[in-house]
């Protein structure tokens, strides 16, 4: 034994140390064939599942770049929703610029700065804009000045000329078109006034505040066949667009219900917003802000927090219920609700609202055989999502969209029974920025549920609003429709009022089609 | 059980089998981990990166922030599992492996440390205090860049050959 083995290191190499030395080499033969068997399955099984659904794997293309010529924009209302929209055009205040530039400097996965320099130039201009209160309206001159994108002291453009009243505005011949973002009770006046005027609208939602003008602002955009987009953005969120495409292809088969939410749990969520300092009686143009709506005396909480009183409002039911179920109409074209029942009432803002911070409203569509349940509540984040429930799947559709076989489901139960299918792991997933996939790993679910997926990516996220003022600036140059047209507006404004009026009525509330009329 | 004996490593037959075994598993796990990645076109670091907490967090956020640096480390954190894999399972260049695991390691465990009052987006699948998985793979790592084996069972035997001093 010593013999040998003093033998074999004079040796050098031999053949024991070759066996020795290549010992372990099975072992990556044995993890190479396990890998080609699992990668199999997997391909297997991600082949069958998305033959079995047909649904597109990528993501909804870009539109292409806005061209053809220059569009002339008056804005009407510079208040919070006035300003995101000007971000959306392309037309920032230097001082707001400023912050986000300094905000970049400081924390590099803040883009908003990148996210704003890079943003597709529409070919607009600004021409005038409108505010009740010259703060306000003086920071909308300055800001559609700012053709630049330019922080302060940046070169600015000509001085914008800043109307006391819409109707001067609308009036304009430096006016092609108007973007509103006005308290609800001013949304269907303008419209009206625009739309004769011939110059074409985008209005915040919801398209009214009374049932009756709805009717007249329809019929003043259908004549005179202005260009017209409600505010939903919504309609260019593509998770939603993958959910139409999932229900053209009848992934979930017959769906009878559908939930939807809205939970937020902070002042600013609840409209109490801040009082300008500025504010006054000599800054404010208070009569041309009570508009139609019942006389007040000049009351600052009124004007800034106007949301919480049905005076100027639409509650719940029109601010918020309006996105919700724009999106259900977006995807499964429901249309106006046979009936409406609402409850609720004001449960924790007891500061002198008149509207309700807790709503439940369940909706009917049985030509669609379906109910379509809103609940509220303006006192609890706990998210909740939107849900969509078929006979052979469900779907939870947000920034992203998941989709999972129903264990029960009679199209899928064959798959489901072979292993092909598991209930437990979605059928299909959407997540922005990754594309679509059958079957994504439970690690990336988790990071995109909580935003970490598409939150920072490198400034190339595109703003919803954005994407909705284009389409609306596009249709206007190429003779177009838009998405969320004054069709799909009377209808959201229907549904929102009666939606109220069931709250008002303590009762069910109908939609007689052939009157088109709400039946209380 | 004399067999294996000799000066550099001095270990029974027993003993060098379960090391070369244990050696063997921890790199099946970074090979497999790596492959994974590698196979996966549309595999990112970055939920993971974003998911960091602890003191380093601001660090690894950092380069997930940077699309170039981010690129680099899917790169550098793919390749270099598969590689400290096969070296660990192969036995070759075994202790450059064996450290480069553990240099990757504490990466990990930097990025997602188990410290009570940090709360990940993934939860994990058992119940960490201080020491998780990856602190326990990173002290294995270290016992056999103590003990090595690939002179033993490796291809280290036939490049450096059994008694070389520095392997």
């Amino acid at each position: 034994m010593e013999e040998n083995k003093k033998q074999e290191e004079n040796q050098g190499i031999t053949r024991r140390d070759v066996v020795r030395g290549l010992a372990t080499v099975p072992v990556l033969g044995a993890v190479a064939y396990g890998l080609y068997k699992k990668k199999n399955l997997d391909r297997y099984l991600k082949h069958s599942i998305s033959e079995e659904l047909g649904m597109s794997a990528g993501e909804p293309a870009h539109p292409p770049k806005s061209e053809g010529r220059e569009i002339r924009i008056g804005l009407i209302g510079f208040g919070i929703r006035g300003k995101q929209l000007a971000k959306g055009l392309g037309f920032a205040h230097p001082s707001q610029v400023e912050e986000w530039r300094k905000a970049a400097e400081e924390n590099k996965n803040d883009y908003r700065y990148l996210d704003f320099r890079s943003q597709e130039d529409l070919n607009i201009r600004i021409t005038a804009v409108c505010d009740v209160f010259d703060t306000y309206g003086e920071r909308a001159r300055e800001t559609a000045a700012n053709i630049h994108r330019e922080g302060s002291g940046g070169p600015m453009g000509e001085p914008v000329k800043r109307y006391a009243n819409y109707k001067e505005l609308i009036a304009s011949p430096e006016v092609d078109a108007v973007v509103i973002a006005t308290p609800d009770h001013w949304h269907g006046p303008m419209t009206i006034e625009a739309a004769r005027a011939g110059k074409h609208v985008y209005c915040e939602k919801p398209l009214t505040w009374s049932v009756e003008e709805t009717y007249e602002v329809r019929k003043a955009v259908v004549e005179s066949g202005v260009v017209f987009q409600l505010g939903h953005q919504g309609r260019q969120t593509d998770a939603y667009l993958k959910a139409r495409e999932a229900i053209e292809k009848n992934v979930l088969g017959p769906v009878n219900l559908i939930e939807v939410t809205t939970n937020r749990n902070d002042p600013n969520g609840a409209w109490v917003y801040d009082i300008h300092k500025e504010a006054n009686e000599a800054t404010i143009d208070w009569e041309q802000f009570i508009g139609q709506a019942p006389w007040h005396d000049f009351s600052l909480e009124r004007f800034f927090r106007w949301r919480c009183w049905w005076d100027y409002s639409t509650g719940l039911s029109g601010d918020l219920l309006t996105h919700e179920y724009d999106a259900i109409n977006q995807i499964l074209n429901v249309g106006i609700p046979h009936s409406a029942m609402s409850t609720g009432g004001i449960y924790f803002f007891k500061d002198g609202r008149t509207v309700p911070d807790v709503l439940t409203t369940v909706f009917e569509f049985p030509e669609k055989n379906l109910s379509l349940l809103y609940s509220a509540t303006l006192s609890s984040q706990m998210d909740r999502g939107k849900r969509v429930m078929g006979h052979d799947a469900y779907m939870e559709m947000g920034s992203t969209l998941t989709i999972y076989a129903d264990p029960r489901s009679t199209r899928y139960a064959d798959k489901i029974k072979k292993g092909i299918i598991k209930p437990d792991m979605p059928i299909y997933s959407y997540i922005p920025g990754r594309g679509a996939d059958t079957i994504t790993s439970a690690t990336e679910r988790y990071f995109a549920g909580r935003g970490l997926l598409y939150t920072y990516r490198g400034g190339k996220r595109v703003d919803t609003t954005h994407l909705h003022l284009k389409e609306w600036l596009d249709a206007i140059r190429q003779g177009k429709q838009t998405s969320c047209d004054i069709h799909n507006g009377f209808e959201e404004a229907m549904t929102a009022h009666m939606g109220t009026l069931s709250y008002h009525h303590k009762k069910q509330v109908f939609w007689d089609k052939e009157s088109e009329s709400i039946i209380v | 059980m004399t067999a294996y004996m000799n000066e550099q490593t001095p270990l029974s037959g027993r003993q060098a089998t379960w090391l070369v075994l244990l050696r063997v598993a921890i790199g099946w796990h970074f090979l497999y981990e790596g492959l994974v990645k590698v196979f996966n076109p549309s595999w990112s670091p970055l939920g993971y990166l974003m998911d960091s907490k602890g003191i380093f967090a601001p660090l690894f956020t950092a380069m997930a922030s940077n699309p170039t640096v981010l690129g680099a480390v899917d790169f550098l954190n793919q390749w270099g599992l598969v590689l400290i894999g096969l070296g660990l399972i192969l036995g070759v260049f075994t202790r450059w492996a064996t450290a480069a695991g553990m240099l990757l390691l504490v990466f990990y465990y930097l990025s997602h440390p188990p410290f009570p009052g940090l709360n990940y987006a993934l939860p994990s699948e058992g119940s960490y205090f201080f020491i998780d998985k990856v602190f326990i793979e990173f002290l294995a790592l270290g016992v056999l860049l103590r003990f090595p084996t690939g002179r033993i069972i490796g291809i280290d035997r036939l490049i450096f050959g059994k008694n070389h001093k520095n392997l």
